[in-house]
């Protein structure tokens, strides 16, 4: 786990890519237990007037925030995690998928050991699909 | 059909406990592909000072998904279609690590329902609580019901 004291504010979180495709929803659909069909039939998600199937905004949320506790190791330091959803991450029926690319940066050193990261996800042509991404994380 | 106003301010205590399941964190971190041993090993998780395994940070959202029922949104009352419904905001305010075999209960309050253009958002505020009463997590989460609002006077 980085050290409070090696972490200045700017210091940049190793970004990383996850690949989002149809199996992984059904898979979130079980693990969650949100079965809100948007997440898994193509039929009614566009009959409502959504691209294609979505993904979860809690599993976007949930690839984002590996990012931090992969840097941090411990996912117990985690102490606070927020986002917004700003756009829907359609996940086409292929073998591509949809591509996640999450970033993150040290915007704050807080008391108590704490860090404050923001996060910066994206897909295709850098529509940030999250906003106002941060998670407060104890440090040794 | 707007949303039912009169839901604002209602708290939904969940109806039952939920004991957080060493296979369930497995099977969550599975579906979001993390490999983070703290999440499947136990001695992991107590060399890195834990009692058990620890949760992923957004696990918690499985308890509203569990206390289904026990939701406003399922009230045919509230005139919510869930199908219009996408997730606008979330957050989690971590009062503790949560680990294999705490035993949770809830209280989720309806907070606000307010117009955002032709969209309504709707917020629920969640206090996550242990056996012995403590806070374990704040989660704040705000729905979207697309296309829902009154129409405004031109």
């Amino acid at each position: 786990m980085p050290a409070y004291s090696d972490v200045e504010v700017g210091t940049q979180i190793p970004a990383q890519q996850f690949t989002v495709q149809r199996h992984n929803l059904v898979m979130y659909c079980g693990a969650s237990g949100d079965f809100n069909v948007i997440h898994w039939n193509e039929r009614i998600a566009t009959a409502v007037g959504l691209p294609n199937v979505i993904a979860h905004g809690m599993f976007t949320m949930a690839e984002a925030g590996r990012v931090v506790t992969d840097w941090v190791g411990d996912p117990g330091a985690v102490l606070s995690y927020g986002v917004r959803f700003s756009k829907p991450v359609p996940v086409p029926d292929d073998d591509q998928g949809t591509v996640l690319t999450v970033s993150g940066v040290v915007e704050d050193k807080l008391d108590g050991n704490r860090v404050r990261i923001g996060l910066t996800a994206t897909i295709g042509e850098d529509t940030k699909v999250l906003m106002a991404a941060r998670a407060v994380v104890r440090l040794p | 059909m707007p949303l039912n106003q009169d839901f604002v301010g209602r708290e939904y205590p969940a109806s039952a406990t939920y004991e957080v399941g060493r296979e369930h964190i497995r099977q969550f971190a599975d579906a979001i592909g993390d490999q983070n041993p703290l999440y499947r090993d136990r001695e992991a998780a107590r060399a890195a000072g834990h009692r058990d395994v620890v949760a992923p940070p957004t696990f918690l959202t499985t308890l509203s998904y569990r206390f289904g029922l026990d939701s406003p949104i399922v009230d045919p009352a509230l005139d919510l279609n869930y199908a219009m419904v996408v997730h606008g905001e979330q957050s989690f305010e971590h009062h503790r690590p949560v680990y294999a075999g705490d035993v949770l209960t809830s209280v989720s309050k309806v907070a606000s329902i307010r117009d955002a253009g032709r969209n309504e958002l709707m917020t629920m505020v969640t206090e996550v609580t242990d056996a012995d009463g403590q806070p374990v997590s704040t989660i704040t989460s705000t729905l979207v019901s697309r296309g829902t609002a009154a129409p405004k006077e031109a």
